[in-house]
């Protein structure tokens, strides 16, 4: 599958901005299953940032600007050739150790409720089986719903409410994965959004590490794993630590915030 | 340099002077109200004290009623007044600590040993007697401040930054101790003064230290008020006067412009201001409104202070 | 507690060597002279505005730290065993660090337990990849050791973060030779005050590949309101460089800048005396307003250098100490030459049993704390204060570990009845970089108090100079 991407991200301010620094994780990176055809990004003083592959293989660009005036349209665009595998992804590089993906953040702490999650699905040796129950659960459980959680939920609240979105799914499958002993990390991406799909263009989903078979992502807001309707971008420990855009800024007093994700099926 | 350290050195003398120039305003407040049957009685010369040094409306803030030991707390006591003696230390003391490795030895000490001397200060014991005494030491202390200062310092960045600071809080209180008076200053028919009149002529020349130097100046001897808004404005051998801090103020801009190779729209503020002061005359000056101009004297300098810090990358 | 070793009188009351002179200087000072010495001394640390924040103490916020003139003596042969114990040791913990932060061969080969390593806060995953300049992290380290025989030593934690404490070495220096000149020059005394120069040297050596010609180094302090801010500010003065708040740098398309009163300068590397947490909003904490938005991002990239690297906590966490030998002997393949304490790690059954049982006998140590807060002393405390501890250890057994109460070594001091020993630790400073150094003596902290085993000042220790006697 070919896919076009167009993710726009405009911030509008009351005052001009004296100084800002934005760190962007939005350059999806080539593996096995998953080919750029192109990409770029668009934003005040692109040209310059700072461009690096931080260690759980992400790229990353960070850029600074001074003394401009809103509204500030960071922008990225461009075509990639996906796959099928089932999930699976392979060929990626990320020089991290597995054991990084156990760490419990605040995010990621399972509560007993999750736990119990983790005894039903995961006791069993053979685990890939048990992690598409816990995906399917998930799903089950937690109704998808914008507006009942924030950025800063975490997979307990969100567990116990009943409801979330993208992030809240994949925190909580994290959570019970890592709760077994079993390495999962948060992902960022696209996703072409069909009738009924329960989720907005940029989307997130989780990866566990599945032994002799790799890293394997899971989707819980859709009950699937990906497949050649996902574009992945990036992989950290939680949401918090892939934030597409995190940024710092002097000056601009009241910031405005609209973001628009289009995702494509392109023209082979 | 860093932009933070200019920023600090120019405040650290900023507040120095200020609170030389507190102390000033309060011994001329405290002998007013020593004066038996002063005509206006002794409360509204607190009230000009505070006005002179621009905290009338933040003591109105805080207070309803003005009486001495008020405003004497207010004014050298009270860390919410951010010109009030100890405030004005402190600040100075505290912006000097951010910069202490910019700073000589003899510099340090002498900021660091006031400010510590001057925590010991209890508000209950600055009973009235001991006012003049204490107001005195703080005097000594700021000079002592600025001999370490002219005795030690490198001519570089460092001095010129602290020159700023000194010379500018020094023109913006002499033009506001003019300008809360400046209706008293005005030609009229005669030039014999009521009583009334001549004590408050020599009030506003000892708030500036200059009721000696004055008649050392004007060998005549007899207070004339044209002439002494003319000594505080215009005469560049009076130490407070405007034009003289404005010519020390363009010295220390001179000063960075060649040292860093660049001038900027701060040097041509202070040399308009300048040149209006070097070239002006009282009788001008008059006909266009005294308090006018000092109006537009306090404005310029505000901007000036703005202008610097922008130039120069303060924080 | 009946067999405090005296470093001065030794075990069978006859003077150690190597306080000969000492011992007969003592004698030719009247108590006059002593006073005089203190209040001069004193003087010259208050007029220098030596002075240390104390947290929750209003109303002497700024406070003079103790100084006491009779100093601490090494040996030129004791001190050559002890600093190449401290050189095998920073060794061993920078390699240690590396490994964490990369392969993590050490928690594959089981030596260390892998969850107290990924679970620890002190732990940062974000360092992980990243090769410093050198591959270098913890460039300042300073190794707490006591001793408690003749020839026994034992380290009591390592500070791989932002170790302070080495302008008092410093200054207690200058304030000796200031005091008695002629003791210098009876004597051979290393040096110390070369440190300045050296850390510039160690910092300037770990500057960005990419940084071309003389590195800029800059010290990042929180600010005057920093209990070491009198550091921070005397250390940028001795190396002739910049002293820096958060504010003073920013990032400017992929380099790091300091806002000057001319054009903005470069900056290579950044002693940093703020904790990781508050070092960028863009990656640690948001609400930090002392750090200093994307410097982490261009030290992941190689654009700047962070001394030390953020994440060094965990080489000096509380409950890695008692693995400290094993990683020695991981990483360097040799014994380790220094001692840890034997300790009890309260979270394993067995251990909290016996320190359970054994309480008014022990030094409980709460596993994050610091600065001696939160930690119980057993032969010192009260019946109410050792069950009060209890119940705090049996709900988080965890956060605890016990070691021996240590007869620490005692050195005479001055107090206000006359010279009597008193208890002593020593923080040695060592600088990696271009080479290992090892500064000669180190700060020694005092317990004032008689008795007392807790040097810390802000619970009311003094320090004194520390000599390495050259042969």
């Amino acid at each position: 599958m070919r896919l076009f991407i167009r993710h726009e991200t405009q911030y509008d301010y009351d005052m001009p901005i004296a100084y800002s620094a934005q760190r962007l994780y939005l350059w999806p990176v080539d593996f096995a299953t998953q080919k750029t055809v192109s990409w770029a990004i668009e934003a005040p003083g692109i040209e310059k940032a700072l461009n690096y592959f931080d260690g759980f293989g992400n790229r990353v660009h960070m850029l600074t600007f001074q003394a401009i005036r809103g509204p500030v349209s960071i922008v990225a665009e461009g075509i990639v050739d996906c796959t099928d595998a089932a999930g699976v992804v392979r060929g990626l590089h990320s020089p991290a150790p597995d054991a990084i993906f156990l760490r419990l953040t605040k995010s990621t702490t399972p509560n007993a409720a999750i736990r119990a999650l983790t005894d039903k699905h995961l006791s069993a040796k053979d685990i890939l089986p048990g992690l598409h129950g816990l995906m399917n659960d998930i799903h089950i459980k937690v109704a998808y719903e914008l507006g009942a959680t924030h950025a800063h939920t975490t997979a307990a609240e969100a567990f116990a409410d009943g409801r979330g979105v993208c992030q809240d799914h994949a925190h909580i499958f994290i959570a019970a994965a890592r709760a077994a002993g079993i390495p999962a990390r948060y992902v960022t991406g696209y996703l072409v959004t069909g009738m009924g799909a329960s989720s907005t263009a940029a989307h997130a989903w989780a990866e566990a590490l599945v032994p002799d078979l790799g890293w394997v992502g899971f989707d819980p807001a859709n009950n699937t794993c990906p497949t050649d309707n996902y574009v992945r971008v990036a992989a950290g420990i939680d949401a918090a630590g892939v934030t597409p855009i995190r940024g710092s800024r002097r000056g601009g007093a009241m910031e405005r915030m609209r973001v628009e994700v289009r995702v494509e099926i392109a023209q082979q | 340099m860093l932009g933070r350290t200019a920023s600090s050195l120019y405040w650290m003398s900023r507040y120095m002077e200020r609170a030389e120039n507190m102390a000033r305003l309060l011994e001329v407040g405290y002998r007013i109200s020593l004066m038996p049957g002063a005509v206006e009685g002794h409360r509204d010369e607190w009230r000009s004290t505070l006005q002179s040094s621009a905290c009338d409306l933040a003591y109105a803030e805080k207070h309803d009623d003005i009486t001495a030991a008020k405003v004497i707390q207010f004014l050298i006591f009270d860390e919410d007044n951010p010109s009030s003696i100890r405030a004005s230390i402190k600040t100075a003391r505290n912006n000097g600590r951010a910069v202490r490795t910019a700073l000589t030895r003899d510099v340090w000490e002498s900021i660091n040993s006031t400010w510590n001397e001057l925590a010991q200060v209890k508000p209950s014991s600055m009973t009235a007697d001991r006012l003049p005494v204490f107001l005195d030491w703080i005097k000594q202390r700021v000079m002592s401040f600025r001999g370490a200062l002219l005795g030690t310092m490198l001519r570089n960045d460092t001095y010129y930054f602290s020159q700023l600071g000194n010379f500018m809080e020094r023109a913006d209180n002499t033009a506001r101790i003019l300008d809360v008076k400046y209706f008293i200053l005005l030609p009229k028919a005669t030039d014999v003064g009521s009583d009334l009149d001549m004590q408050q002529w020599a009030q506003i020349l000892r708030s500036v230290s200059a009721h000696r130097s004055y008649r050392w100046f004007y060998r005549d001897s007899k207070y004339r008020p044209w002439m002494i808004a003319e000594f505080l404005i215009l005469k560049e051998e009076m130490p407070r006067s405007l034009v003289f801090t404005y010519y020390w103020t363009n010295m220390a801009l001179d000063g960075l412009g060649q040292l860093y190779g660049k001038r900027y729209d701060c040097h041509d503020l202070a040399q308009q201001t300048y040149q209006r002061l070097k070239s002006g005359n009282m009788e001008q000056i008059f006909q266009s409104g005294l308090h006018e101009f000092l109006q537009d004297f306090i404005t310029a300098n505000a901007a000036l202070s703005q202008s610097i810090a922008t130039n120069y990358n303060f924080p | 507690m009946s067999t405090v070793f005296n470093e001065m009188q030794g075990k069978g009351g006859a003077v150690r060597e190597p306080y000969a002179l000492i011992e007969q200087w003592l004698k030719t000072l009247s108590p006059k002279d002593v006073e005089r010495a203190l209040k001069e001394a004193e003087a010259i640390f208050r007029r220098q505005g030596i002075t240390f924040a104390v947290y929750g103490d209003n109303q002497a916020s700024e406070r003079l730290i103790p100084f006491d003139i009779i100093p601490r003596i090494f040996a030129a042969a004791e001190w050559r065993r002890l600093s190449a114990g401290i050189e095998q040791r920073v060794r061993a913990l920078n390699a240690f660090i590396h490994d964490l932060y990369h392969r993590q061969e050490i928690l594959r080969a089981g030596r260390v337990p892998q969850d107290i390593i990924i679970q620890n806060e002190a732990f940062v995953p974000e360092m992980v990849g990243v090769m410093p300049s050198r591959g270098i992290y913890a460039h300042i380290i300073g190794i707490d050791i006591v001793r408690v025989a003749e020839n026994e030593f034992y380290v009591l934690e390592d500070n791989c973060r932002t170790p302070s404490g080495v302008s008092y070495m410093l200054e207690d220096r200058e304030a000796m030779m200031y005091l008695f000149p002629e003791l210098f020059s009876q004597q051979r005394i290393a040096p110390v005050e070369n440190y300045p120069a050296m850390l510039r040297q160690t910092l300037e050596s770990v500057a960005p590949a990419a940084c071309k010609g003389e590195p800029t180094v800059v010290i990042l302090t929180p600010g005057i309101h920093n209990s070491a801010f009198f550091e921070h500010a005397f250390l940028a003065d001795e190396m002739g460089v910049e002293l820096c708040e958060g504010n003073d740098l920013f990032v400017s398309d992929g380099y790091l800048y300091m806002r000057t009163t001319q054009e903005p300068k470069r900056v290579d590397v950044v002693y940093r005396r703020i904790d990781d947490a508050y070092l960028d909003p863009l990656t640690f904490r948001p609400d930090s307003a002392i750090g200093v938005p994307g410097i982490f991002d261009l030290y992941r990239a190689g654009r700047v250098t962070l001394v030390n690297a953020p994440g060094t906590g965990i080489a000096d966490d509380k409950s890695i100490y008692t693995y400290i030998p094993d990683v020695i002997e991981f990483y360097t393949g040799e014994k380790p030459l220094l001692k840890n304490v034997p300790t009890w790690r309260c979270g394993e059954k067995q251990d909290l049993a016996y320190v359970l049982d054994h309480l008014p006998e022990l030094v409980v140590k709460e596993v994050h704390g610091s600065g001696g807060y939160g930690m119980l002393v057993g032969p010192t405390s009260s019946r109410r204060e050792i069950e009060e501890f209890r119940h705090r250890l049996k709900a988080r057994p965890k956060n605890y570990i016990a070691q021996p109460t240590l007869a620490l070594s005692a050195v005479p001091t001055f107090t206000k009845s006359g010279v009597a020993p008193r208890h002593v630790d020593l923080r040695p400073f060592v600088l990696s970089g271009d080479r290992v150094r090892v500064t000669p003596g180190g700060l020694t902290r005092v317990a004032l108090k008689k008795n007392s085993l807790v040097v810390n000042s802000s619970q009311g220790g003094g320090t004194k100079d520390t000599w390495v006697l050259e042969d």
